[in-house]
């Protein structure tokens, strides 16, 4: 990889015994870094999230996607089955897909004409044999030699997932039972629509946005949308999830009924100190009607999939993101708005009104999306010190304690193991 | 009245509070923001793209002039962001025709945003589509559909566009 490397400098060594707690920050800057990403992370053994089955419904069906930097179209055939590749023709390279969606009997490169079906083949060359006996192809050339690089799919729930590496581990071994499970409680048995779809450009490397979402220690401290208006009145408890891995993780908090039971006893004597502190309320309170959902208590669950995946359930909000690199200093958040199909209008409602608390103007979420740009810019000319992820031990192990980083440190492990780093 | 009087004086109307809209939310702190509309009003920001495919969800999804209030109350209270502000240029309202009291209108935006340590970027273009309601020498917002040229926004929305 050192060619990669700018002006010939080596990749700087990642001792051993940091682990997962001492991070460099050099990791987030290097472009020989990146391109070892790409080959070893987005196109290694790896599962990338790349769209929701609502997405591709009759055949013929398709979507223009990212798998790390690398374009990809993922298409419904005529069979049923859905399938990805490569967003390059076989001939000279150019995309062959150039809308985000849309419906098509095949794959026509605009450029010479070449012919890929919905599996990624190539079945036509324009003027193969020539025009009057001149020209044309070379007679023993085959035309399944060559053609765009194909990816393994597994559908979860109606989230369709890609890997370049035909040995990647099967999906339900990727993700462990747990992470799984997590899944299934917000998905599974249901049939989603797409309410919205929107593109966050973010200032600063992919993975410092991912250390975001796993990071449950920030919540309560960076975003105080909740505490200023004092609207988490409930007593919550929750804890967090690692995969075996360290790479996917859960975290979640829920009502805490023991707790509840308890104030209610003590009300009588407490009542006049239930008083709000503060004079800032929200005036209209219909922002949070949320609605029940789901059989347990869980108001929020944050799931995330190595490398770059998020599924988030904020009360009704659902929403999946998909965090793709562009350059070591910029990354795309895509973020797709989910409903489903039995939705009451009321209920509809509701995750619309909800979706104001995320996104890039999001009441709880806008300050995620600054806060990479603010480590990207606090780091320059500190490549060789690293960030501190000692908050609750230094192991990757889950808890019902949300007061720690164990889910990044366990990204970095299986960052590390997968990179070779 | 003759109508074409009529309809030039609505023009007019809509010219001016767009004016005072911009000055409010460019050089004031917004909270006369939602002054601009009427109690039940609808404020969304969406994409072109989701526009056409006739996707309901936004960016920001307001459905009373309370929840509107709210924004820029948590926008100065609550939210942590660095400081920004933006600069809109806003084009030559095209008014339909009055209907009753209400009328539908469009114009086309362009916003700067500078931020503390940063130039002045281009951050934004679309349209506004709007429904306004006419009462005495007053255009007010009855629905104002915020509809971005671009489906990627850069880091941040904040304050309202
Ligand atoms: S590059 Fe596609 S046909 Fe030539
Ligand atoms: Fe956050």
């Amino acid at each position: 990889m050192n060619n990669l490397a700018p002006l010939g400098a080596e990749m700087p060594v990642w001792a051993k015994e940091d682990e997962g707690f001492h991070v460099p920050y050099w990791v987030f800057q290097r472009e020989d870094v990146l391109e070892m990403e790409n080959e070893r992370l987005f196109q290694g053994e790896t599962w990338n999230y790349m769209c929701l089955e609502a997405e591709l419904q009759s055949p013929g069906d398709f979507v223009a996607v990212h798998v790390g930097e690398t374009p990809v179209i993922v298409t419904r055939d005529h069979d049923g089955e859905i399938y990805a590749f490569e967003n390059r023709c076989s001939h000279r390279g150019s995309l062959l897909a150039l809308e985000d969606r849309g419906n098509v009997k095949d794959f026509t490169c605009v450029y010479h004409a070449w012919t890929h079906s919905l599996q990624g083949d190539l079945v036509g060359i324009a003027f193969k044999d020539g025009i009057g006996g001149k020209g044309g192809m070379e007679k023993d050339f085959c035309m399944n030699s060559v053609g765009p690089r194909k990816l393994r799919v597994a559908n979860v729930d109606g989230l369709i997932f890609g890997s370049f590496d035909e040995d990647v581990d099967d999906i339900e071994d990727y993700l462990g039972e747990e992470v799984l499970d997590r899944i299934h409680r917000v998905l599974e048995g249901r049939k989603m629509v797409v309410l919205g779809r929107f593109t966050q450009v973010l200032p600063n490397n992919w993975k410092l946005y991912v250390e975001n979402t796993k990071d449950s220690y920030h919540a309560s401290i960076l975003h105080t949308f909740f505490t200023t208006f004092e609207l988490n009145r409930l007593s919550q408890k929750g804890g967090i999830i690692v995969s075996p891995n360290g790479g996917c993780h859960v975290s979640y908090s829920e009502i805490d009924q023991v707790a509840e039971a308890e104030k209610a006893k003590n009300t009588i004597y407490s009542d006049q100190n239930i008083r709000s502190q503060s004079d800032l309320q929200l005036a209209d309170k219909s922002l949070l009607a949320s609605f029940k959902e789901f059989d347990d208590d869980i108001t929020l669950q944050i799931l995330t999939v190595f490398p770059g995946f998020v599924l988030q359930q904020i009360q009704n909000s659902i929403a999946v993101r998909q965090v793709l690199p562009k350059g070591t200093d910029e990354m795309h958040l895509k973020w797709t708005y989910i409903g489903f199909e039995d939705d009451t209008t009321e209920q509809r409602r509701a995750r619309l009104k909800l979706s104001n608390l995320i996104g890039p103007g999001g009441y709880v979420s806008m300050e995620d999306g600054c806060i990479g740009g603010f480590v990207r810019r606090g780091t320059k000319g500190a490549s060789d010190n690293n960030a501190v992820l000692e908050m609750g031990g230094r192991s990757i192990e889950g808890g019902d304690d949300r007061i720690t980083e164990a889910s990044i440190r366990g990204f970095w492990a299986e960052y590390r193991m997968r990179m070779g780093l | 009245m003759n109508i074409h009087v009529r309809q030039a004086e609505v023009s007019a109307l809509i010219s001016a509070a767009q004016a005072r809209y911009v000055r409010e939310i460019d050089d004031g702190d917004c909270t006369a923001w939602p002054n601009f509309f009427v109690d039940d009003c609808f404020y969304t920001i969406t994409s072109a793209d989701n526009y056409a495919q006739n996707l309901e969800a936004g960016l920001v999804w307001l459905d009373s002039k309370d929840m509107l209030r709210d924004r820029i109350l948590s926008l100065l209270e609550a939210n942590v962001y660095e400081r920004h502000s933006y600069r809109h240029m806003i084009g030559q309202p095209f008014v339909g025709e009055l209907e009753g009291d209400e009328v539908d209108s469009e114009a086309s935006f362009m916003v700067a945003r500078i931020t503390r340590e940063g130039p002045t970027d281009l951050f934004a273009t679309g349209r506004y589509i709007d429904r306004y309601r006419i009462a005495g020498d007053e255009a007010k917002i009855v629905s104002r559909t915020v509809v971005l040229d671009s489906n990627q926004i850069d880091t941040l929305l904040g304050f309202p566009l």
